[in-house]
């Protein structure tokens, strides 16, 4: 696959150290973990979507988003939408990583009287900003944040992430069309390009390509990269970050089920997943984990 | 009155596996028949159609506006398509299926999946608590939330048999059993499943096999409850219940629900212009639902047997005090 950026601002502001993308990969490694063990111990769960988005929710809360636990309530702080909720095992362990949450608490996925629901919602867990699980509708709530910030004059940017089968929802584009028009460059939209969905894969269920070129049609910045490439997510979200007068949109190339090696590509793996306890050790130690990681995760 | 049935333990079979299974059985027999998906066909038990008939499967993608209208322009060139998603995506398109479905009379039928709290872990966010309300009060559609697996099949049947809107409630978990085989299913007609003179409980979808256990438990303090399955939410049948009111006197309405809008209202409705007479209602009372296992779930918001036999004591005194 040839990758290459294109219409976003070809001028990056920092350069990423090296300290941080390793830090970054093992936030990434970590919510990997973190998650197979959430959806394992709550008997179901979405592993496939939550392992192709990890990269990208580690650069968000590890580098990009001007976001801290202690400033969740700051009118300036930037604000992240997971508009695919079905990942909300993904961003439970990118916040307990980063401070938002505590991690054993938040292996209580899905249970009785738990906040970590099986898809987030706001009023339990603040710091997720809006409740989601309904695809399609995240990124418009976000492009509402974008305007509101910006009819306040506050200088915040928004990020949400969306599932590619989400972007049939056509409540999309009308977000996507809303966007452009009122020139959005506080909003960024990132598109989990994962090529398969619930069912089946995206080209099988409903065809979105030319995806890039839909987006460029809505006169978005457009940049094109690999998913799980940490160097070249922080650099893409410095130059969507400078992008002026219209939104930016990045086309993240993943893989469902990234690091878990039975389940890469394979689309039963999206959902309704009850793991036994031999498929959660095979998955923890395809992504890694130690013996000791193992039993810390999975006995609890 | 059809035959008591006893509690036939737990089933493996879903509402929604049972539906499935329905409708690629009657395919043949209903040639007209198309089956629209939106990504949920593993879900929502219509894999059992695509297996059998993949050529009468249209797929939409996860995109249930545009499904739920086109249903309408199918209709409109004499196919009979059957809408498929889960219930609380069906509230989305509720516009479409308002004017596209039900104002056009089109006759084509909705079939929703995960409703109510039976949906279980995938909390709040998921669960269709309002989905009976919103879709009753949409004039001419028909609203249908079957009890069972066997009802289930016999009410895929009625459904296609039956010309005009339908919305028809199925359910993601294993459903218990209450009817043998040979249980009648009529759309608009409610029935007595079990006979008692004290009170009336009126039950649709999952909540009358739970009814079914207050029943039980109320004997035992020789109190007589009758139970009633109200699988046809509307048209309610309006008859079966001032009859009930007339022998009874007293109401208990169970529904995996918001307590507003739903079988409840539409069964006070009914008895307000028949028959006034004191009612208590079981479901979840106007809040959210949660995540947790759909028993877990049904005890913290007070939809178990005992939820409704403490329903049906209270109502009593209400009965004796009038
Ligand atoms: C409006 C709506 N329709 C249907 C669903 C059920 N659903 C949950 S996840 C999913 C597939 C999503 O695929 P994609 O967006 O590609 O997510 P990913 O591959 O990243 O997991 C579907 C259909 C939903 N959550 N919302
Ligand atoms: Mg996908």
């Amino acid at each position: 696959m040839v990758l290459t950026l294109r219409s976003i601002n070809e001028d990056p502001a920092r350069a990423s150290s090296h300290a941080l993308e390793t830090e970054l990969a093992q936030a990434a490694a970590f919510v990997r973990k973190h998650s197979i063990a959430s959806i394992y111990h709550a008997g179901s769960g979405h592993p496939g979507g939550a392992m192709s988005s990890a990269d990208i929710l580690a650069c968000l809360y590890g580098a990009e988003l001007n976001l801290w636990p202690d400033s969740i309530e700051d009118p300036n702080r930037d604000r992240f939408v997971l508009s695919k909720g079905h990942a909300a095992p993904a961003l439970y362990a990118v916040g307990a990583r980063y401070g938002f949450c505590d991690a054993k608490s938040a292996l209580r996925l899905r249970k009785l009287n738990s906040p970590f629901q099986g898809h987030p919602h706001v009023l339990d867990l603040p710091w997720v900003e809006t409740s989601t699980g309904s695809l399609g509708q995240g990124v418009s709530v976000a492009v509402g944040m974008a305007m509101g910030l910006k009819l306040q004059g506050l200088s915040a940017r928004v990020y949400t992430l969306l599932g590619d089968g989400e972007l049939q929802e056509g409540e999309v584009w009308e977000a996507a069309m809303c966007a452009a028009h009122h020139g959005l460059d506080n909003l960024c939209i990132i598109i989990d390009y994962n090529k398969l969905q619930s069912d089946n894969r995206n080209s099988e269920i409903m065809r979105l390509e030319p995806l890039a070129a839909k987006w460029r049609a809505f006169d978005f910045g457009i940049a094109e990269i690999d998913g799980h490439d940490i160097p070249e997510i922080l650099k893409t979200f410095r130059r969507a970050s400078v992008t002026q007068g219209r939104p930016s949109v990045i086309i993240a190339h993943t893989i469902k089920g990234k690091g878990v090696k039975y389940m890469e590509n394979i689309p039963t793996w999206h959902g309704s997943v009850k793991f036994t306890r031999q498929q959660a050790e095979d998955a923890l130690q395809s992504l890694g984990a130690t013996r000791s990681e193992i039993k810390e995760l999975l006995d609890v | 009155m059809s035959s008591t049935p006893s509690l036939i333990a737990i089933g493996n079979d879903s509402l929604r596996e049972s539906f499935g299974k329905a409708l690629s059985a009657l395919a043949d027999e209903f040639p007209k028949v198309v089956v629209l998906d939106a990504d949920l066909a593993g879900g929502t038990g219509v894999h059992h159609f695509r297996k059998s008939h993949p050529e009468r499967l249209l797929q939409f993608g996860i995109a249930e506006q545009n499904m739920m209208a086109a249903a309408g322009g199918l209709a409109a060139t004499g196919l009979v398509p059957v809408v498929t998603t889960f219930a609380v995506f069906c509230l989305r398109a509720i516009e479409q299926a308002r004017l596209s479905l039900a104002y056009a009379r089109r006759n084509a039928k909705i079939v929703a999946s995960h409703p109510g709290l039976d949906v279980g872990p995938d909390g709040g966010s998921a669960q269709a608590l309002e989905d009976l309300a919103a879709f009753r009060a949409i004039p001419g559609m028909t609203v249908i939330s079957p009890a069972d697996p066997i009802e289930m099949a016999k009410a895929t049947r009625a459904m296609l048999e039956f010309e005009g809107p339908v919305y028809m409630r199925t359910g993601r978990s294993p459903a218990r059993r209450v009817f043998n085989d040979d249980h009648v299913f009529e759309i608009g007609k409610g029935q007595i499943v079990r006979d008692g003179s004290d009170l009336t409980i009126v039950a649709c979808g999952v909540e009358l096999a739970r009814a079914l256990d207050a029943a039980e438990e109320l004997e035992k303090e020789n109190i007589s409850a009758r139970v009633v399955n109200m699988a046809t939410i509307k048209p309610i049948d309006g008859a079966l219940l001032k009859r009930c009111a007339e022998e009874t006197g007293a109401f208990v309405t169970a529904e995996d629900h918001n307590i507003y809008g739903g079988l409840g209202s539409a069964v006070a409705e009914s008895l307000a212009a028949s028959h006034p007479c004191p009612i208590e209602f079981v479901g979840v009372k106007d809040v959210f639902g949660a995540s947790g296992e759909p028993e877990e779930l049904a005890e913290q918001f007070g939809l178990t047997g005992p939820h409704i036999a403490r329903a049906a004591r209270a109502v009593l005194e209400r009965k004796r005090k009038a």
